[in-house]
């Protein structure tokens, strides 16, 4: 299932207009227009769930205090206390119609409800509305999920757009919302976009300043890769304050012949607007600390790429020319010097370090891992790569990471201290699940120690450990760089 | 002209080194005894804390023993295998004591430095000693008012180094290398309750020369409450 280096989520995660992935009881939820429900025990590999009570298009689902409201395209509700359907909780019952047309000429379509609970006050939200008319705002009751006030008319704060939903971040409100055109497959144009207000009922402008109920509305995240047309946005509330994920879905996946498929993907800030972010992606790199901007790797003495450097330059330092040189490096290499000066380099490219080569000095057994200057050496380069059948986390399979060109796997110790192993033998300990963070830079965990939040942490420029995560240091953030 | 320049501002610097080395020499003791240089002095209390930030100032140093240039990780870890003189992992050595290597007799120092770090290249000048191709070997002895578990030695040197606590190799750092605060730093480890002996081998190339050492707690912040002394350990 993991076609391409870009993964898409792995098992059965077709879905069109998916509500907000849920967290109910260690599970993930989500359903989509027709009911269409999906179910997962890790947010990687998915599989169908349980039609709900009522079905609808472009539901939305919040989780509040003791009960589950899911909102869908009407507007009308029903709520739980769970989501489980092996629960002897689950029942759905009806809450009614919450919003819809305000009298028999009023231009709107009530679909793609969005719910948002405001984290400063306690107050409840929910946004809807497509491209006939505006998109709207209406307070709701926690306690019930009904509206709470009925007769008031709705606040108008959006326009040209649908599945629209609401978040807030560091004193600002965010609406976000779908524009373009969707279910074309490939053809989709469908694309999220954003704007902020310091209120709930807006105005919400855009990076240049226009407001969202005159177009307006920054680009979030729209095509790429493999995939096209993302739309219907939701924050995963996972409580974890150094990584969010939002969850969405492709119009058309090509790798999947352009089927609309569920994703989850990073949610970055980046000077006060969200933007998206990337799952990691297979590949080589150097792993180096954002904290001491020294680079992982494995404790064994470093050969400096192309071989140890002859005393006095390659092949023998020629003697100064002249006095007659123009120029500070004219004489360089004179008379008599057949050798190439200190700086002169080798004539030629110098080839990549030969791993095989330089590990034969390299101890057999188990290798301490640590931080230093990164010198482009074989010990330092490190292969990322998804590991099948592992499960995985919102988002991304676990990976294996292994020194290039060997089976040394990066490995977690038992007392909390890392390590390399000769080989990778798929343990909980040789899992990583790589997080990107709010601020673009990764988390790396193990998957043997996910219980306790361990993070792979710089507590040294030449020392790493693992320590549990602070989303407010920087001694866990980390750079994939180009090795 | 820049050549001019070049070889004027070279010797200004000469000058000014030797005025300086001069200093520190002037003021060691007229028996060739233990008056330290500017950085360093002897112990004038019989324990001594950490500074603010927890760098471990007091400690027993020995007259550095000349291999050669063996900076280089493997060598440096070769090197420290070496013995020099007998019991040298394990010896609590009192100032003044002697100890014969090869053709040397060497002695050892108890010093306090004033600053986070120790100065070897100064301490080494000032009794007249060659920095260069050395080893140092240095010792304290830590007091903790409580065992302390989930501790970490960090430490940083000019240029490798090999540490150990309590007899136990904890850290080693290599290679032609500044000395930078909590550059390398051991694994979790234990104080016990009362003294802790952490000892060290600094491996130095050419040039500049030192070292410094602090103990982090669980959540990286140094540990302040200790006492430091040397010599007074019983065997």
């Amino acid at each position: 299932m993991l076609a391409s280096a870009a993964f898409a989520l792995d098992g059965q995660f077709g879905i069109h207009d998916p509500s907000t992935v849920t967290l109910c009881d260690g599970k993930y939820y989500t359903y989509g227009t027709g009911g269409n429900p999906l179910v997962s025990d890790d947010g990687w590999t998915w599989r169908r769930g349980v039609t709900p009570a009522r079905t609808g298009a472009a539901p939305d689902v919040i989780h509040i205090g003791d009960r589950f409201f899911m909102y869908i395209s009407g507007v009308t509700m029903i709520s739980s206390k769970t989501l489980d359907p092996d629960s002897h909780d689950y029942k759905w019952e009806d809450g009614g119609s919450i919003a819809g047309r305000e009298s028999p000429d009023d231009f709107i379509n009530p679909i793609d409800p969005g719910a948002f609970l405001d984290p400063t006050d306690g107050r409840f939200w929910l946004t809807y509305g497509s491209y006939v008319g505006y998109i709207r705002l209406v307070e709701l009751d926690p306690k019930t999920g009904k509206r709470l006030h009925p007769n008031e008319p709705p606040k108008n704060i959006g326009i040209n757009l649908e599945a629209t939903d609401m978040i807030y971040h560091d004193g600002w409100y965010y609406l976000l919302g779908t524009r373009g055109s969707c279910c074309a497959g490939a053809a989709s144009g469908y694309n999220i976009r954003v704007g902020r207000s310091r209120k709930v009922s807006g105005p919400f402008l855009d990076n240049v300043g226009v407001d969202m109920i005159e177009g307006g509305g920054k680009l979030l995240i729209g095509s790429g890769d493999r995939l096209i047309g993302p739309g219907h946005f939701g924050l995963l509330n996972l409580g974890d304050t150094g990584a969010q994920k939002f969850s969405l879905h492709w119009e058309a996946d090509l790798d999947r012949g352009g089927a609309s498929v569920l994703d989850i993907r990073p949610l970055l800030w980046i000077d006060g607007w969200p933007m998206a972010g990337e799952n990691m992606k297979e590949g080589t790199y150097e792993i180096e600390s954002v904290r001491t901007g020294t680079a992982l790797e494995l404790a064994v003495e470093g050969v400096p790429v192309g071989g140890a450097r002859a005393r006095g330059g390659f092949g023998g330092r020629g003697g100064r020319g002249g006095a007659g040189g123009t120029n500070g490096f004219a004489g360089r290499g004179g008379p008599g010097g057949g050798g190439r000066g200190l700086f002169d380099g080798t004539g030629a490219p110098i080839p990549p370090q030969d791993v095989a080569r330089v590990s034969t000095n390299w101890p057999a057994g188990n290798i301490d891992v640590r931080m230093a200057n990164y010198m482009v050496q074989a010990q330092q380069k490190w292969i990322v790569t998804a590991v099948t059948n592992a499960g995985g986390y919102p988002g991304s399979p676990y990976f294996k990471i292994t020194i290039a060109g060997t089976d040394r796997a990066l490995t977690a110790t038992a007392d909390g201290e890392l390590t390399a192993l000769p080989a990778f033998t798929g343990a909980p300990e040789q899992l990583w699940r790589l997080d990107q963070l709010t601020d673009g830079t990764w988390r790396i965990m193990p998957k043997s120690n996910s219980k306790e939040a361990l993070a792979i942490s710089a507590i040294g420029s030449s020392s790493a450990t693992l320590e549990k995560f602070n989303p407010d240091s920087d001694r866990q953030r980390w750079l994939f760089k180009k090795p | 002209m820049n050549k001019s320049r070049n070889i004027l501002m070279s010797a200004l610097a000469l000058l000014v080194a030797s005025l300086w080395c001069q200093e520190a020499v002037a003021q060691r003791g007229a028996g060739g005894g233990t008056t330290a240089p500017a950085t360093l002095h002897a112990p004038d209390s019989p324990q001594k804390v950490p500074d603010v930030e927890g760098f471990l100032p007091r400690w027993l140093i020995l007259e550095p023993i000349n291999i050669g240039n063996q900076q280089t990780e493997n060598a440096s870890k070769a090197a420290v295998k070496v013995e020099y003189f007998p019991n040298q992992l394990t010896v609590m050595p009192h100032d003044g004591d002697k100890v014969t290597v090869g053709s040397q007799e060497l002695t050892w120092h108890a010093e306090d430095t004033i600053n986070y770090n120790v100065n070897l290249y100064i301490f080494a000048n000032s009794l007249k000693k060659n920095p260069a191709g050395a080893l140092f070997w240095a010792v304290t002895v830590v007091n903790c008012p409580q065992d302390m578990p989930n501790v970490r030695l960090a430490i940083g040197s000019n240029a490798s180094s090999v540490w150990w606590v309590n007899g136990q190799e904890v850290v080693g750092i290599y290679g032609d290398r500044q000395t930078v605060v909590d550059d390398g730093v051991s694994k979790r480890l234990t104080l016990k309750k009362g003294p802790n002996v952490v000892r060290c081998a600094v491996i130095n190339g050419s040039g500049a020369t030192d070292f410094c050492a602090r103990f982090l707690d669980a959540d990286d912040k140094p540990i302040t409450s200790l006492t430091l002394s040397v010599g007074d350990i019983a065997h």
